[in-house]
């Protein structure tokens, strides 16, 4: 932008006049970064949706062998009280015939360190395009590892949820998950 | 007025020029703010059109954020509302300023419209940009009943059920119009539903017409306190940097009041029962819409007509439509018009007593108040304008003004 | 040739307006009887509330006022911003049964968490209705912001109960009361549904203090303004510092505007 002329005897009030549309250019800057700031902000997570961002779940009715689905964040979650031979089959895999090797005690860990491998939590969401994969209710196909079979695309998962084989790239995740009690467990 | 630079600019910048070349926004921006030659002699009643377009972007932008979260439904509204004022990060903050910020951008605008009616900017050559102001005027008149109508307290169902009965008083049709007007039998869900859409859509008309009402502006350029058109260039300035800088800070000190309320006072200019939540069976003791809509109801309930009033109160603003002809004065500044600038005077104090008769229950004195008060205005549009203009002896006009405002410098 | 020529008008105007505003004010309260007023902690542009008051004043409605009075838009989880830790709020919630449909379908009560709105004393409008003589209590959360005069009326009314045998003929005319009725001298028209909700030690206080009438309604106005308006304290510090930095702002734009028009004054 073209500025207008300076008066011969201004040079002094040049600098002056800089230093102003300087420094008042500098704060409407500010004040403008600090009033977008409350717009932005405002599309965060209310807190009514941050207080259901943690669940708490009683496992206790939930019999060996048996397995349920709960409501985490607008997911499905499969809580799988494992069997001694599920639990077996899981800890023989080898890592490297994993496509996303990963050990099966790194998945039953909770936040306070502490291992539970009768207790298996994921997120019921394919790693592959997002469906909800079947094996949670009794008679569902589990496919051949024991574990979870997607209907969509044909993805297998074996009893600790872990991608055996077809197109889905990583094991059904894990979530942050603490057991209060030992038949309380907080996700999230 | 035509612009002191004939040549176009020519942009150092590769990609201004660049898209300049193919969409010349960017000379637009160069002619039109900053050369622009603008009169010298603006006082600060001249920083309202530009705060004004400040108070109706920081609408835009509140409301549309305010919508992610407002549902507008009878059951949930309130509801909704409440939530944003306490689960929705920042949502206190975007509501008060939406809810303060109407009562800002009215007062900027009358501010406005008064310089307008003082120095005679309404006068030929600038006949209809005072029209599309009054369309706009009239524009957020509609949208902020609308608006007013969404928080589903006691006053928005209220005051949304008087006024939409009004138009019952058209003959033959009134009925008909009142229920479609509703969506059905009394305001209820569909009526709440279809203001939320219109209250959204409005605000952008708005924008297009204050487009227009720029444009038409930049014809002939503003007038200013003296009335008296430049006549060279030692009358003007260009507008970047000496109005920039003006508007900056008039803007600024407007947002320092603007920011008292909405952070020390928000519920002031409110109404207490509008934390009510809506109930058709129980009405409040006292209707009344928000203070800028005050005098206008004033002026329809003192007529005892009921389609007397209704034709009253569309009329008050239906008259300044008119007023570039109704005003036969040749001297455009009440500064110039010793006898008539103390009836501008007197019909701003008249809007404000009729603004208070609007905000109290009619009775007792406010009666005959109000019918004072109404008589008057008229009477200033339709007798007195005409009268005063033809037998009122002006000052004598300065001969430019430059020479006006060197005379002030040395005076 | 007029110098300055709007500028003695518009104050003389100004002055108009302003004397008219008193005038307007004055006129506009009615004839009651005038509400007494007083400072509470949270007025004033940098109130606070008194987190000890607002926690007795919990205590108040959690004791007295919850039989009847909804509270729907806060959540149990509010309560941590009273200075209560998520364990108390957690036992708070868990003492109370909260109706909910289990994974059949059908309904059931379970206790509350601190996810979970405040409970609804009555399902719906009309019961609440229904149980108390025709007049639903309202919802208390935004009380405080719903009435003329705010926490000073509410004041006025939990205070202002006046016995029928205290009453003089001429009150009992001019407001048609009779013994069955509650009259109060501050609720519009004097015959108010809701019979006197609070004594002296109605409730026992958790931190020993004496549960005077004037202590319990003060509390409980602490506790429902807090209510109202969660966000004041926020607002408050907000306030001062965007007023703080627009006058900075302001300061420097006139200095920038004498400036740029140094040459053309």
């Amino acid at each position: 932008m073209a500025s207008s002329s300076l008066p011969a005897d201004a040079h002094g009030d040049a600098t002056r006049r800089d230093f102003l549309m300087v420094a008042s250019g500098a704060m409407a800057a500010v004040g403008t970064i600090a009033t977008a700031w409350p717009f932005i902000n405002n599309l965060n997570p209310a807190a009514d949706t941050l207080a259901l961002s943690s669940i708490e779940v009683s496992v206790k009715a939930i019999a060996v062998g048996q397995a349920v689905t709960v409501k985490w964040r607008g997911k499905p979650v499969f809580i799988r009280h494992r069997t001694a031979t599920e639990i077996k089959e899981a800890e023989d895999v080898k890592l490297s015939d994993l496509p996303d090797p990963e050990t099966d005690n790194a998945r039953v860990t909770d936040t306070a360190k502490k291992v539970r491998p009768e207790w298996l939590i994921v997120v019921g969401v394919c790693t592959h395009l997002g469906c909800v994969p079947l094996g949670t209710k009794p008679g569902d196909p589990r496919g051949e590892y024991g574990g979870w079979f997607c209907p969509c695309h044909g993805s297998q998962y074996d009893t600790s949820g872990r991608i055996r084989k077809g197109p889905a790239p990583k094991n059904l995740v894990v979530p942050d998950y603490l057991f209060t009690t030992d038949t309380l467990v907080k996700i999230g | 007025m035509a612009p002191s630079h004939g040549a176009p600019p020519v942009f150092n910048n590769k990609l201004i020029a660049w898209i300049d070349h193919r969409l010349p926004i960017f000379t637009y921006i160069e002619k039109e703010y900053h050369t622009f030659p603008t009169p010298r002699n603006f006082n600060y009643f001249w920083n309202f059109g530009a705060i004004a377009t400040v108070m109706l972007v920081l609408m835009i932008a509140t409301g549309v954020v305010l919508a992610m979260n407002y549902t507008p439904n009878a059951d949930l509204a309130f509801a909704s509302v409440e939530r944003i004022m306490r689960d929705v990060p920042s949502g206190w903050l975007i509501r008060y300023l939406h809810m303060t910020g109407a009562s800002f951008f009215f007062a900027a605008v009358y501010i406005h419209v008064f310089r307008g009616l003082y120095y005679g900017s309404y006068k030929a050559p600038r006949e209809l940009l005072w029209i599309l102001g009054v369309i706009i005027l009239l524009l957020m008149m509609a949208t902020a009943f609308m608006g007013y109508v969404l928080p589903w307290g006691q006053m928005s169902f209220w005051g949304a059920t008087v006024i939409t009965n009004l138009f019952s008083a058209i003959p033959v049709i009134g009925d008909s119009i009142v229920t479609w007007l509703w969506g059905g039998f009394a305001i209820d869900n569909p009526t709440l539903n279809r203001f939320f859409a219109l209250h959204y859509l409005l605000p952008f008309i708005i924008v297009a017409v204050v487009a227009l009402h720029v444009v038409a502006l930049h014809v002939h350029g503003s007038n200013n306190p003296l009335g008296i058109d430049p006549k060279g260039p030692q009358d003007t300035v260009p507008f970047h940097p000496y109005y920039t800088m003006k508007d900056g800070f008039g803007v600024t000190v407007f947002l320092i009041v603007y920011a008292g309320f909405v952070f020390f006072a928000p519920d002031a200019l409110g109404n207490a029962d509008n934390y009510i939540p809506a109930n058709p069976l129980v009405t409040p003791n006292h209707i009344v819409p928000e203070w800028y809509l005050l005098p206008f109801y004033a002026i329809l309930r003192a007529i005892p007509d009921k389609l007397g009033g209704v034709i009253c109160m569309f009329g008050s603003i239906g008259l300044l439509f008119i007023l570039p002809w109704l005003d036969t004065s040749r001297v455009r500044s009440c500064a110039f018009r010793p006898v008539y600038k103390w009836f501008v005077f007197l019909l701003a104090i008249n809007m404000v007593l009729l603004g208070w008769c609007g905000a109290n229950p009619p009775e007792g004195f406010f009666v005959p108040l109000a019918r004072v008060c109404t008589a008057y205005y008229f009477f200033h549009f339709i007798v007195l304008l005409p009268i005063l203009g033809k037998i009122e002896r002006p000052l004598p006009l300065p001969p430019s003004i430059a020479e006006a405002v060197l005379k002030r410098k040395a005076g | 040739m007029p110098k300055k020529p709007i500028r003695k008008q518009a104050l003389a105007s100004v002055a108009a307006i302003a004397a008219l505003c008193v005038g307007w004010a004055a006129v506009a309260a009615e004839d009651e009887p005038s509400l007494p007023s007083r400072h509470w902690g949270f007025q004033g542009p940098f109130g606070t509330y008194d987190r000890a008051a607002a926690q007795r004043g919990f205590q108040v409605y959690k004791d007295v006022c919850s039989a009847c009075h909804s509270l729907n838009m806060l959540y149990y989880r509010n309560l941590t911003e009273l200075g209560l830790t998520q364990d108390q709020v957690k036992g708070i919630a868990a003492e109370i049964q909260v109706p909910d449909i289990n994974d059949d379908g059908q309904p059931i009560d379970r206790p509350a968490r601190p996810s979970d709105h405040f409970k609804k004393p009555f399902p719906n409008e009309l019961a609440a209705a229904a149980a108390n003589n025709g007049k639903a209590p309202p919802d208390l959360s935004v009380i405080v912001k719903a009435r003329e005069g705010g926490p000073d009326y509410i004041q006025a009314l939990l205070a202002g109960y006046v016995p029928f045998d205290k009453l003089t003929p001429e009150q009992i005319k001019a407001a048609s009361v009779t013994k069955d009725d509650n009259y109060n001298t501050y609720f519009p028209g004097h015959r108010i549904a809701m019979p006197p909700p609070l004594a002296d030690d109605k409730v026992q206080y958790v931190d020993g203090t004496k549960a005077t009438l004037g202590q319990e309604v003060s509390d409980v106005i602490e506790f429902l303004a807090w209510a109202s308006e969660p966000h004041l304290e926020d607002r408050n510090r907000t306030g001062v510092r965007v007023i703080l930095f627009l006058l900075a702002m302001a300061g420097l734009m006139y200095a920038v505007k004498r400036q740029v028009w140094a040459d053309k004054h």
